[in-house]
């Protein structure tokens, strides 16, 4: 109730057709206040795409805007073609680590085995063969050993892997991971990546809100920089430059401040030389 | 001298003036439901001070149940830092053990004491005009207004001498620390002040008013000012008319003026909730729907203004086509455009939406604020 | 209490009731009260308890019923709007939480007051057995009160056992069960739900005052003895019955003793024991590992010294050395008495004289605990 605007869609313009996540135009709000305005997306299948951003840019909230865990004012999201609801079976999600209450009475594996719930459907109990992928899942990120720990006992990287693991088990063809890298160990660290290039491998999907600039040419595809509005999207080489980091990041945003220009650009929409909101100003 | 009818308000306005104040920095605090574990343990130092001293009317008895108080303030805090317990789990488990404590000393002994379970909940507000204040057998008023009154300007004078300190640490513990005002102390100090106001008020209003009149005005009044000057008066106010109101209906409906004092309590808060002027559910829905507008007019400069000039503008910016991009139903994207045009933010060229500069600097500024 | 009270009260049959009564509740409770605290809703019980009183004063104003099944309905009724009122308040204004619980407890336990006055001047007014839900009087209980718990009760826990794994997950992780398509908005109403459900059976053996601590207690008592949920609820159960039962059966036994407080003293003590006495998070068990560390950093620091006395000779384990050379390299704490614990171990020996070895098994542990130590830091080592 707290959204200024929403109206149901008579029909979508866009068919996300050939595409892991289309986001067309969205807007997202908290209160009164905007978090996203008119934001698109498109990410082809098979790439890992980083969301950089300066903190408070809504690179969260993008996600959970995406994943409808908050609601969007406007906007439409396909995953794969298709409406989200139509596409829950098609999406892993990897939150904030923050996220949970670690005292909780829950072990790795029931953690990891929380993934299968949506295959299992109502009132059916998660079974051997849950169990059984739950347990291999954490084999995947090393903690088959730790599978019986209650989760405030493991380590803050360990705790990471958990939620991995749990993405794993759901074997979606696109996931989204929140911040994976925050405050995470070597070992981790170095696990996620090997994860992220095995499931990609697979030909997946995976969006990465990311907070580490340096490391995003070596880990990712495709990136996104978003501060309220999209900056830029597209591939690594062509889209993160130091002029794209600029209007990300800092800078007087010269949105708006010449006339539009109407000739195309040979990069396509996504390039900078192209980016329809002008120049940071000296 | 007054007449009963009057002294009884009387006692019932002070006594809610003590709680609202002493409330406010709970309700601030966000340890609201800590006047209900207090008022509810103090029962515990009334009845074992009781048994000791053997005289319903000592002051020992007022000790003895402030130091309940914060005894089960120390208790709650003890058994959250163990980290086995959540702090509102602690909460929950302390006050109803010393709360059944004492309702069970209190049931075995009930010959002894002239307390009863009634009395606890309810107080005895209708009977306080009674128990007369008479040193020396001059008539001074009645014992409870004495108490109350008291106990107000104790609540008054602490928070004046205190107050930068006590606003410190409500709002920001961490700097009142580093100035060295002892976060601690001051907790431990403003939770004495609450069990002392909480035995004063519990003896004519009944444990559970005193939560109400604890938690109540400040709720209500914190939805009406940020200031805390300005939050201490209103929820004194309020405090005050809520039970001369809560007597009135009491007295109307023949009913336990404890229980009307609090419904009473409930229905300015409910007023409060409904009607403040900035963050009543009222003005809310009114703000909503003119931001309704405002919103929707913003989204849809920003939207042209991100694709005018793009490979697919044609499309993104089609007037009869915007709605689609936007999720919108037609006849709103059309009363939105309409609108655009009339405040001069856009125009339409060959069906396509084009901004004006008022719509340019509208988009700039919806995005850079 | 001797063996022939024990037999007395097996064949006493009001007692057996109130038994039985009290057990339902206490496991119902405690059940139910697992996922209140899981939720951080501790105190939620609190406010529907107290919200259920005008239900039940309004059942009896209206109908003039003293039916359990119906004033346990009115009650259900008034605390569900309580429930929601709380969610309402904090949803759609800034009122937090804790000020909400409070307002509506307050208030509702109010109305409730000014209801049972009203009634209390009717001139039918054998509203007798409406003060009763204040603090509870499992004395008076019937097969029928019984069996209206347990019904209620009985299928509050039912729906909770079938919808087990949602209610985990919507406790545990909200957002990904939103995710996964679960409608975590009903879900939670319909936990709620089941709350009140457990608070109102419970209203007439435990009164609305104290009943919340019956949510509570036995839910924290059993936190710490196990670290899976299911367990958990299953030991919440038990001790929430065992509280039940305890307090139920001293209150009947004994004169002008009110139920509900007797119940909670019980749980009360239930959760004393546990928080003291569990096995890994107990206050004992953390006492015993403090110690054992302790001893164990002084008996090492004795034993890398010996180690490192022996590294600077030929043949290692040959030499002894004198206790007063240990002595003065140790930091502090009694020397002798540590060797004597190493030489019990095996890690070091006796040579007499105040001269002691190093053995062969000492070196092996001193090497071992410096490569353990030198890992240290590690990110990975687990808190």
């Amino acid at each position: 109730m707290t959204q200024p605007a929403t109206h149901p869609a008579p029909a979508a313009p866009h068919t996300g057709a050939g595409l892991a996540v289309a986001v067309h135009d969205l807007t997202v709000a908290y209160r009164d206040k905007p978090v996203l305005w008119d934001v698109d997306l498109e990410v082809p299948p098979g790439l890992l795409l980083a969301v950089v951003g300066p903190n408070g840019a809504g690179k969260s909230t993008l996600l959970k805007a995406i994943l409808g865990l908050v609601p969007a004012a406007a906007g439409q999201v396909l995953i794969h073609g298709e409406p989200l609801a139509r596409a829950r079976d098609r999406i892993g999600y990897v939150p904030q680590r923050g996220s949970v209450d670690w005292d909780f009475p829950t072990s790795a594996l029931d953690v990891v085995t929380m993934g299968t719930y949506r295959r299992l459907g109502w009132v059916r109990r998660p079974g051997r063969r849950e169990r059984e992928a739950a347990l291999s899942a954490l084999e995947r990120v090393g903690m088959a050993a730790l599978a019986d720990r209650q989760i405030s006992q493991l380590s803050g990287g360990q705790q990471q892997r958990v939620f991995l693991a749990r993405a794993l088990v759901q074997d979606t063809d696109v996931t989204f991971m929140d911040e994976p890298f925050q405050g995470v160990d070597a070992v981790t660290e170095r696990a996620i990546v090997d994860l992220l290039k095995d499931l990609r491998a697979r030909g997946r999907t995976v969006v990465v809100v990311h907070h580490d600039l340096q490391t995003v040419p070596d880990y990712f595809d495709w990136v996104m920089l978003l501060n309220v509005r999209r900056i830029a999207s597209g591939p690594v080489a062509e889209v993160f430059t130091e002029e794209n980091l600029r209007l990300a990041y800092g800078g007087r945003v010269g949105f708006l401040e010449r006339k539009a220009d109407p000739t195309p650009a040979p990069g396509g929409r996504d390039d900078p030389a192209t980016s329809h909101f002008g120049r940071i100003r000296p | 001298m007054m007449s009963p009818q009057v002294e009884i308000q009387l006692i019932a306005a002070v006594t809610a003036a003590a709680c609202s104040l002493v409330g406010t920095f709970l309700v601030l605090r966000r340890m609201a439901m800590m006047s209900d574990a207090i008022s509810h343990s103090i029962l515990l130092g009334i009845v074992v001070a009781f048994l000791a001293v053997g005289d319903l009317a000592s002051p020992w008895l007022v000790l003895g149940a402030a130091v309940t108080g914060v005894l089960t303030v120390a208790l709650v805090e003890t058994l959250h830092r163990t980290r086995l317990v959540k702090e509102d789990a602690a909460i929950g488990l302390v006050f109803p053990a010393l709360f059944s404590l004492g309702v069970i000393l209190l049931a075995r002994h009930a010959g002894a004491v002239h307390l009863d379970t009634d009395v606890v909940l309810l107080g005895e507000l209708a009977f306080a005009p009674f128990d007369r204040f008479a040193p020396g057998g001059t008539d001074l008023g009645p014992r409870s207004l004495w108490m109350a009154g008291g106990v107000l300007l104790l609540d008054a004078a602490a928070l004046a001498l205190f107050f930068k300190e006590l606003k410190l640490a409500t709002f920001d513990a961490g700097l009142a620390a580093t100035l060295g005002f002892a976060p601690a102390l001051i907790h431990y100090g403003l939770m004495s002040l609450v069990s002392v106001t909480a035995v004063a008020s519990f003896d004519a209003v009944g444990l559970v008013l005193v939560v109400a009149l604890m938690v109540g005005p400040p709720a209500a009044a914190h939805l009406l000012t940020d200031r805390l000057p300005r939050l201490l008066g209103l929820a004194v106010l309020m405090g005050a008319a809520s039970a001369v109101g809560g007597y009135w209906l009491a007295r109307w409906l023949d009913v336990s003026i404890a229980g009307a004092m609090a419904a009473t309590v409930g229905f300015v808060f409910l007023l409060a909730l409904l009607l403040a002027p900035q963050r009543g559910l009222v003005a809310a829905a009114r703000r909503r729907a003119t931001q309704r507008l405002e919103f929707a007019l913003a989204m849809l400069a920003i939207h042209v203004a991100q694709h005018e000039c793009g490979p697919d503008a044609g499309d993104e910016c089609r007037a009869d086509r915007v709605h689609l991009h936007l999720h919108w139903e037609p006849d709103f994207s059309e009363a939105v455009l309409r609108a655009a045009e009339q405040r001069r933010l856009l125009r339409r060229e060959d069906g396509l939406v084009r901004l004006d500069e008022a719509g340019r600097d509208l988009a700039r500024g919806a995005l850079t604020r | 209490m001797s063996w022939n009270d024990v037999a007395a009260f097996w064949s006493d049959y009001t007692l057996r009731t109130v038994a039985a009564g009290a057990a339902v509740i206490g496991a119902t409770a405690g059940v139910l009260g697992v996922f209140a605290q899981l939720r951080r809703q501790s105190l939620f019980g609190d406010a529907v308890s107290h919200a259920a009183l005008p239900g039940i004063a309004l059942v009896f104003l209206l109908t003039g019923s003293k039916e359990p099944a119906a004033l346990v309905a009115g009650a259900a009724v008034t605390g569900w709007l309580g429930a929601l009122c709380v969610t309402g308040i904090v949803r759609s204004s800034r009122v937090p939480a804790d000020s909400a619980l409070g307002l509506v407890l307050s208030v509702f336990f109010g109305v409730g007051l000014m209801l049972l006055t009203w009634i209390q001047r009717r001139p039918d007014a054998s509203q007798a057995g409406l003060d009763r839900f204040l603090f509870g009087q499992a004395a008076t209980l019937l097969t029928a009160d019984v069996a209206t718990m347990a019904v209620l009760g009985g299928g509050a826990v039912l729906v909770l056992i079938l919808l087990w794994k949602e209610f985990k997950l919507l406790s545990f992780d909200p957002a990904f069960a939103a995710l996964l398509g679960l409608p975590v908005r009903r879900l939670d109403i319909l936990l709620t739900g089941l709350l009140v459900a457990a608070v109102v059976a419970g209203l007439q053996a435990v009164g609305v005052v104290l009943m919340s601590a019956m949510l509570v207690a036995p839910a924290a008592a059993a936190r710490q003895w196990t670290d899976r949920l299911a367990p958990m609820a299953a030991l919440a159960a038990l001790f929430g019955a065992a509280a039940g039962v305890g307090g139920a059966v001293a209150s009947s036994l004994t004169a002008r003793t009110p139920t509900g407080p007797a119940i909670v003293l019980a749980a009360t003590a239930i959760v004393m024991a546990s928080l003291l006495l569990a096995p890994r998070r107990g206050l004992l068990a953390g006492v015993w590992r403090r110690w054992r560390r302790r001893r164990d950093l002084r008996l090492h620091a004795v034993l890398l010294d010996l180690h490192a006395l022996a590294g600077q000779h030929g043949d290692p384990t040959a030499a002894p050395h004198a206790a007063a050379v240990l002595r003065a390299m140790a930091a502090g704490g009694s020397v002798r008495r540590s060797l004597r614990e190493l030489a019990d171990r095996g890690w070091a020996a006796d040579a007499g004289d105040d001269l002691w070895t190093i053995t062969a098994d000492g070196r092996g542990e001193a090497a071992r605990f410096l490569a353990a130590h030198a890992a240290d830091g590690r990110p990975e080592a687990a808190p």
